[in-house]
């Protein structure tokens, strides 16, 4: 067991060190932060000064161990266009966009499965094609047209939600809410769906998938037979045991929910960690870039390390791989 | 927990002490200001933030006049020597009264780096207060632009500033954040009493402002970024968001059709050209080996007159630009109507001078352009490159976001090679032709990357930095224009226009620079 999970703790590592490296790369060849933080205008000897002072100088090996010693103590730096810590600023930011893609992913989740079961078990009725045509434009239509046709539907047209922002925000110390306020709520609604609707539709047709190949099955037709309540076994028993999948997919499209989180942040000027991102490649603050690819990639890590751990205990046949090897 | 008490304690004040209707405006723009510090970023929306807040000796008004703002009046003793009287009576948010002290602390520490003001306000030698209400500034030679310089330069308080931590602009070295960045305490019209970086900042009036006798109601200011510019016009119409003033020129009409809404618009300063390389010995994308095409001027002519600004002002910028035969704007120093008429779009005359200059089928060559810097930049570009196609000169675009393209025009691209032919952008913040020539004609300027050089304009530029009689430096100046219009050094493409948009009942003036000054604002 343990070297199943040493195995796995050492590929992670691995992962985040080649990810470190490559987000400390971005200091040498994207833009040119110099300009970006003296102004077009600035003088040559001005930007000498700052080069120096940023320590783009030094060679790169010495560059890079320091970058290294001081993400491991949580120091990523000082943003260079806003002149603050940039791990004060991701603190403030990761609460907005936590909670979108928390709420994006329960709304993908349980309108998926809801719609999922109903196009499994009613494989060809009228709605169920309906549905499935619909949750089609959720994959094929980009994000940020889904989120402007949900403003000017819901807030130019109708006036009924905001359009932009988080709405009021409770502060409780470490993590800022937007649930315990009604604008925060009503804030949540439009960006929340934009976000969600890819991974629901992946969801839909994933659960109809395997409602329908369960249903197929001999212990399924038994269960019929026997006269078990048609309820009982879509649910209890078919439904369950097609929920496995959908577990691991939720948890992997969890990190991609946080990278689209990107575009739907603009759209909705939601304050949230992909506009600090975005506003960051405009001026070429590396700092901010760097820290946001390493925090993504330690959250994407984590997130299938916890599955991969959690496999090992749901699903007997890993199990017993690990144990014969 | 101190921000919700703070919340629920405004509200209830607010509930009990404010009048029956507070005036607020709410204010959109695509970015933030990146800092409160007034020194430390010399960037527009960071500026039109600080413009509320902080006052300088001197301040552009309405129509980007030079006029007394801390300062009430000055003198030059000598050609070097600026003595200013300070106004009295003037008092800083936090209570506590202007003197000279802080006028001289706010000059050397904005011309000291860290600062980002530094290269603006180099001729100035030093500041010293010579007693509370009279400081002297003492320049590296005479300065005729001074004035227009100093209207950047903002006045901090110099006990607030040392005992926040915040006696430099930024220190890199120590690495230290700056309790200037996210607080303010200027002297100014309205006070900043909440901050939330890119999702709120509040303004509010300063009761005690100094020049309160000016007729403005506005009580109340909030500044909500929107970055995507349809969220951004969608909040103005559904009513959340009051006043922009950065609109996307095909929601224009849609705004203006709106019963409850007003589009203004204005020209801006900032002139959009093209940059031909003529000083390079060979042009590096071109076809053509062993000689620079731009390097004859009768070629530079002929691309001039392949571009139709008009169809590009129609079709491409909406109706939403002012072609430009001259690549600075009305209101600098310099400019005049004669200059500004561009000449005529004749591509026949272009294929003429093209063959009499030895290029009959034309040439290639690489055009670098911004795609996210300038009002539809990539789309001019696009437009432009048919243009030259009809002349036979085959242009190949290479577009990227600006701090890419910036950096590669300045400095070469990775492998070093510098660019043949780009799309630049000019705004002149101190109305004088001098800003244009020291960057761009001057051999030395630090943004003429078309190896521009002559020794008269060289002349002439040193003469007019330091020539105080005006009728001798407006002589230069325009001898300056004759030889660089003659030359066709660069394209003028047009200026750009600034629009703004808001609710009907709200009366913000429009300026030139795109920067509102909310003391001159009305809410009907």
């Amino acid at each position: 067991m343990f070297s199943y999970f040493f195995k796995r703790l050492f590929q992670a590592i691995l992962v985040m060190i080649v990810v470190a490296f490559v987000s400390f790369s971005l200091f040498n060849f994207v833009g040119d932060p110099v300009i970006s933080l003296t102004g077009e205008d600035s003088s040559v000897e001005r930007q000498a000064e700052v080069r120096e002072a940023i320590g783009l100088n030094d060679p790169v090996y010495v560059q890079f161990s320091r970058f290294l010693g001081n993400v491991i103590q949580g120091d990523f730096g000082i943003s260079y266009q806003l002149k603050r810590e940039v791990s004060d600023l991701i603190a403030e930011r990761m609460p907005a966009t936590l909670e979108l893609v928390f709420v994006s992913a329960l709304l993908a989740i349980i309108v998926g499965v809801i719609l999922g079961v109903y196009t499994g078990i009613h494989r060809d009725s009228f709605v169920s094609n309906i549905i499935l045509v619909v949750s089609l434009a959720g994959v094929s239509l980009p994000t940020f047209i889904i989120g402007i046709m949900l403003i000017y539907l819901f807030s130019v047209i109708l006036g009924v939600l905001p359009s932009f922002g988080r709405g009021e925000v409770i502060d409780l110390g470490l993590w800022s809410t937007g649930f315990l306020t009604a604008s925060g709520l009503k804030a949540l609604i439009l960006p929340s769906i934009t976000l969600s609707l890819f991974q629901m539709t992946y969801v839909i047709r994933l659960v109809r998938a395997e409602m329908m190949e369960i249903l197929q099955t001999d212990y399924i037709k038994f269960a019929k037979a026997r006269g078990i309540k048609k309820n009982t076994v879509n649910y209890k028993h078919a439904l369950k045991n097609g929920l496995i999948p959908v577990i691991t997919i939720t948890g992997i499209n969890i990190g991609t929910l946080i990278a689209f989180s990107i575009i739907t942040e603009t759209v909705f000027q939601w304050p949230g960690m992909g506009l600090l991102f975005i506003n960051a490649v405009y001026f070429v603050d590396i700092p901010i870039m760097s820290a946001y690819m390493i925090m993504v990639a330690f959250i994407f890590v984590m997130i299938n390390f916890i599955v991969d751990i959690t496999y090992y205990f749901i699903d007997p046949r890993i199990r017993i791989k690990d144990e014969m090897s | 927990m101190k921000k919700t008490l703070s919340i629920v304690l405004s509200v209830l004040v607010m509930g009990i002490f404010s009048p029956a209707s507070a005036n607020t405006i709410k204010w959109s723009m695509p970015g933030d200001s990146l800092t409160l510090d007034p020194h430390a970023q010399n960037e527009g929306p960071t500026h039109m933030v600080s413009r509320q807040v902080y006052e300088g000796l001197v301040t552009p008004g309405i129509n980007m006049e030079v006029l007394p703002q801390l300062a009430e009046s000055w003198t030059t003793t000598a050609d070097d020597t600026w003595i200013f009287n300070i106004r009295r009576g003037v008092t800083f948010h936090d209570g506590s009264s202007l003197t000279a002290g802080d006028v001289a602390f706010s000059i050397n520490r904005a011309k000291t780096a860290p600062s980002d003001m530094v290269d603006l306000i180099k001729s100035v030698k030093s500041a010293r207060a010579i007693d509370d209400h009279t400081v002297e500034v003492k320049t590296d030679g005479p300065n005729p632009i001074l004035l227009n310089q100093l209207t950047q330069i903002f006045v901090m308080s110099e006990a607030w500033s040392k005992a926040n931590g915040c006696e430099a602009s930024y220190n890199w070295d120590a690495g230290e954040t700056s309790y200037c960045a996210s607080n303010a305490n200027g002297t100014g019209p309205f006070e900043i009493t909440f901050r939330e970086q890119d999702v709120r900042t509040v303004f509010e009036k300063n009761n005690n402002w100094w020049g309160n006798h000016y007729t403005h109601n506005i009580d109340k200011i909030e500044l909500l970024p929107i970055k995507n510019d349809a969220t951004r016009v969608a909040a103005l119409l559904s009513g959340e968001i009051d006043y922009t003033n950065v609109v996307p020129v095909q929601d224009i009409k849609r705004i203006d059709s709106s019963m409850g809404h007003a589009v203004k618009m204005t020209p801006q300063n900032r002139t959009i050209f093209f940059g031909m390389d003529q000083g390079s010995a060979e042009l590096n994308s071109s076809n053509i080996k062993g000689k620079n095409p731009f390097a004859d001027k009768r070629v530079r002519l002929a691309m001039y007159h392949a571009l139709d600004m008009d169809a590009i002002k129609d079709k491409v910028m909406r109706g939403q630009s002012v072609p430009a035969g001259i690549i600075t704007a009305p209101g600098v120093n310099g400019h005049t109507a004669a200059r500004d008429k561009r000449m005529a779009y004749d591509p026949e005359t272009s294929k003429r001078l093209l063959a009499e200059a030895g290029y009959p089928d034309g040439f290639e060559v690489t055009l670098d352009c911004p795609n996210d810097r300038y009002i539809n930049d990539e789309a001019i570009c696009v437009a432009a490159i048919s243009m030259f196609a009809k002349i036979g000169v085959k242009v190949n675009l290479d577009a990227k976001t600006k701090s890419q393209h910036f950096s590669e025009v300045k400095e070469g691209d990775a492998n070093g090679m510098t660019s043949d032919m780009y799309m630049l952008g000019w705004g002149v913040p101190t109305f004088d032709s001098h800003y244009v020539y020291s960057y761009l004609f001057e051999s030395s300027g630090s943004w003429n990357k078309v190896n521009f050089s002559n020794a008269r304009v060289d002349e002439l530029v040193a003469a007019m930095g330091v020539e105080t009689d005006l009728d001798k430096r407006n002589a230069m100046i325009a001898e300056a224009w004759d030889i660089t219009q003659e030359d066709v050094t660069y394209l003028p493409l047009h200026h750009q226009v600034v629009n703004q948009a808001s609710k009907s009942n709200v009366d913000v003036p429009i300026r030139m620079n795109n920067e509102p000054l909310f003391r001159f604002a009305k809410v009907n």
